[in-house]
């Protein structure tokens, strides 16, 4: 724009692939500081207007400090509660990749739990090597074939899936308390819903229970350092992968390319529905050791905004749900030494998400903070 | 050889309007089996359905059927349209066949439901009437952003601020000072999802999610941050039925339209208004202008960016409205997460009713039928257990947008922002 030399548009469009402009930075960086700083500043707004004093408000902030990253406790909890996030939230992302909004990963979490506590439970005897691994991959099946409806209803009706997934996390929530009634899965002895426990050979290690038994990070990390790793090379790396973001960017060139939608709608939810379920494995099996009504805490939903904030790039996918788990354990924090409600974190979280979305908005707020003359980037 | 191809695949399948009549006709003819072989066989006793109450002033006796021979003869109208869509198919019978058919099952289900027993027919319509207000107020809010080239997700939150605006100032000022109050702050985030999408061109599924996301979390944070404290803050009035004389005594339908409270009137007015508004007056065909091609509507001097921001703000205010219907119009309290994903059944029913505020009163009394019914059943003590009666509703949501969206068809500029040159 300022530069002489790149006047036409596809020696320009060249250069910012060579070299990640200015503007790109903006966007990657600035933008989301700016974003965090905001929503903490309107939380604190918020606090005031339900009459919470300016001393607890400011204990409250520095207990979100304490309680995610303070101690190796708090990191701890950040890493647990940032897991099923992660991977929830990749999925979410690869959907979005390919131009699907699944708003039904909370469904996808409660069926792959679900599923996953019922094969946690069952096959004792098994060793562990392959016990633990069934359960995960039960847990992702479940949660890739329950994806797979909206994405089959989708392809074969045009059902929009924002609806048809938010219906089936509804439905997903009756088959749970169902299916925790059921002799066969519910603790005996027990007449609330509430499933056996899972198998010690079913369960996700924990990884310092040898310095404190109560830090509860555990292997699930690994499975999330894996996933992201996996979903990079599905989507960057892979032809199914060019095929999702094809699709996403631009449906009638890709279907004209010879990219059958339908395949790729399918494929995409199911594998967004797998590593949701996979989510939810993770959480019965390495945290919360049963299933019982509401398990699945709304991770679904956060891990649209992960997925949002992450721009749906599986690195910053990891670190939105990192960013999102320590506002989770810092807000626990909260609660207990501030006496702030932890529902306070999902306002913050929207407003972040707010900021994020929409780059004009936080380009009006701070002026100073960016380059001039803008006008021509938004397209 | 391509073509000669192409004429034997086509031949083999037909057009796709044979195509669905077949699908259609296979659906009809299993409905038919399930009625005779679940609904029939082994069903004893008569299903009473009561048509009005002790006290009425024009008592009708009430509705007996005997159970069995009611079904089969459903089961053998249901084979007889699944067969007749399946050999000769055809034309607009196809959906009607398919709605009546459906029509009949549930009927069929509700005599097997209520065989040996008596049930209040009258009390469950006029249930479904309640139950269709926030989805026919959120439908016409989710029509009236579309119509202008805005979809909104958002339909759930403003429902929920609705709620908890009216409950809070309800508490505070009464039940007339919480109604306004819940309009305003339904217009509020109606403006706000104006100015995410049309100022700050943010994609409008995102901006619904967030609007969704930050009330469920600002309500979820009040209530149990200053509610659960002080509960003065959260015990609103409730507006009572008001019986309209002479029209409230027909038997079945006075019940259901003429004995209500303030909430079904208005959604009854609201869905003549938008009628009106729509499609007989001049900002109506600019409003359905401005969503089907922004640009022609700019160059012949529509303020495309206005015409949006009023639209948006004011179906807000409707759904502000619909959201007071929780608590003000029923329990006069607020709790978390209320509304339980009835702004996107209202989006289905927005569907279904074809974006015309009347079609959205039909398709949002069918899913209140559906929500109504699942509660009297629990009554009736059927074998189903509750779990699956409760996923009605949203099973027919999915039923509904899944057999009906392809053949909708939406203002073409929807999900787009205009930029002006």
């Amino acid at each position: 724009m300022t530069d002489q030399t790149a006047s036409d548009p596809l020696t320009q469009k060249l250069l910012e692939r060579a070299a990640p402009s200015r503007a790109e930075f903006e966007d990657l960086v600035i933008v989301p500081i700016f974003a965090v700083i905001v929503a903490l500043a309107v939380g604190a707004l918020v606090m005031l207007a339900t009459a919470v004093d300016l001393p607890t408000i400011g204990q409250s902030y520095v207990a979100l400090v304490r309680g995610s990253v303070g101690s190796l406790n708090a990191l701890s909890e950040t890493l647990t509660a940032a897991a099923p996030l992660v991977l929830a939230g990749l999925g979410l992302a690869l959907g979005f990749r390919a131009g699907l909004f699944n708003i039904g990963a909370e469904g996808q979490i409660v069926i792959g739990g679900l599923v996953a506590v019922i094969v946690g439970f069952s096959f004792a005897g098994l060793p562990w090597a392959i016990h633990l691994p069934l359960a995960l991959f039960a847990g992702a099946l479940a949660g890739a074939l329950y994806a797979s409806i909206a994405g089959w209803l989708r392809a074969a009706t045009g059902a929009h899936e924002v609806i048809t997934t938010i219906m089936l996390n509804l439905i997903s929530y009756r088959i749970l308390d169902y299916v925790l009634r059921q002799p066969f899965v519910q603790r005996e002895g027990r007449a609330d819903p509430i499933s056996r426990s899972v198998l010690d050979s079913a369960q996700l290690p924990g990884l310092l229970t040898w310095i404190d038994p109560n830090l509860r990070v555990h292997a699930g990390v690994f499975l999330v350092v894996l996933a992201v790793i996996v979903v990079y090379w599905l989507l960057f790396r892979t032809k199914v992968g060019f095929e999702f973001r094809a699709s996403g960017k631009n449906p009638d060139a890709a279907r004209y390319a010879g990219i059958r939608a339908s395949f790729i709608i399918v494929a995409a939810m199911a594998c967004a529905g797998a590593l949701a379920g996979l989510a939810g494995a993770n959480q019965v099996l390495g945290v919360l050791d049963r299933a019982s009504p509401g398990f699945s805490a709304g991770i679904g939903f956060d891990a649209i905004s992960v997925a949002l904030l992450g721009r749906s790039h599986p690195v910053g996918v990891l670190f939105a749900g990192l960013l999102f788990g320590a506002l989770e354990a810092g807000g626990r924090q909260m609660q207990v030494d501030a006496g702030v409600s932890v529902d306070l974190i999902g306002i913050i979280q929207a407003l972040i998400i707010v900021f994020i979305a929409a780059p004009l908005l936080v380009r009006a707020i701070f002026p100073w903070g960016f380059r001039k003359s803008e006008a021509g980037r938004n397209e | 050889m391509v073509a000669a191809q192409d004429i034997s695949h086509s031949q083999r399948i037909g057009t796709p309007a044979d195509r669905r009549a077949r699908i259609t006709g296979v659906v009809l003819i299993g409905l038919a089996l399930f009625v005779a072989g679940v609904f029939s066989i082994g069903v004893t006793g008569d299903a009473t359905f009561r048509l009005s109450r002790p006290n009425d002033v024009w008592a009708i006796p009430n509705l007996v059927l005997p159970a069995a021979p009611f079904n089969y003869i459903i089961a053998a109208v249901l084979a007889f349209l699944g067969a007749r869509q399946f050999l000769r198919g055809g034309g607009r019978w196809t959906t009607l066949s398919l709605g009546i058919g459906l029509a009949l099952a549930v009927a069929a289900f509700l005599v097997w439901a209520t065989a040996g027993k008596a049930f209040s027919l009258t009390g469950m319509l006029q249930a479904t009437m309640v139950r269709a207000v926030p989805l026919v107020l959120g439908a016409i809010t989710g029509m009236m952003c579309e119509r202008v080239g805005v979809v909104n997700i958002a339909i759930e939150g403003m429902l929920l601020a609705g709620a908890f605006t009216g409950a809070l100032m309800g508490s505070l000022l009464g039940g007339v000072g919480g109604l306004i109050a819940a309009i305003g702050i339904g217009g509020l985030f109606g403006f706000i999802l104006a100015a995410l999408v049309v100022t700050y061109r943010m994609d409008q599924i995102i901006a619904g999610v967030v609007i969704n996301l930050f009330v469920l979390g600002l309500t979820s944070y009040v209530s149990s941050q200053v509610f659960a404290e002080h509960r003065f803050l959260n015990n609103a009035p409730v507006f009572r039925a008001y019986k309209v004389p002479i029209l409230g005594d027909i038997p079945v339908i006075g019940p259901m339209f003429f004995n209500q409270n303030l909430f079904v009137y208005g959604a009854l007015v609201m869905v003549g208004v938008a009628t009106y508004y729509l499609f007989y007056t001049r900002m109506g065909l600019r409003a359905r202008s401005v969503g089907e091609h922004p640009r022609a509507a700019d160059t012949l001097g529509i303020n495309v960016y206005r015409t949006r921001y009023i639209n948006v703000t004011v179906a807000g205010m409707i759904a502000g409205f619909g959201g007071a219907w929780f608590t003000l119009g029923s329990v006069g309290r607020f709790d978390e997460n209320m509304t339980g994903g009835r702004g996107f059944i209202a989006l289905a029913a927005m569907l279904f009713g074809r974006y015309h505020p009347v079609g959205a009163l039909m398709a949002a009394l069918v899913f209140g039928f559906a929500d109504s019914m699942q509660q009297k059943l629990a009554l009736l003590q059927t074998p189903i257990p509750s779990e699956f009666l409760s996923m009605a509703p949203y099973i027919a949501t999915i039923i509904v947008v899944a057999g009906v969206v392809g053949r909708t068809r939406t203002p073409a500029a929807g999900g787009k922002p205009y930029i002006k040159e």
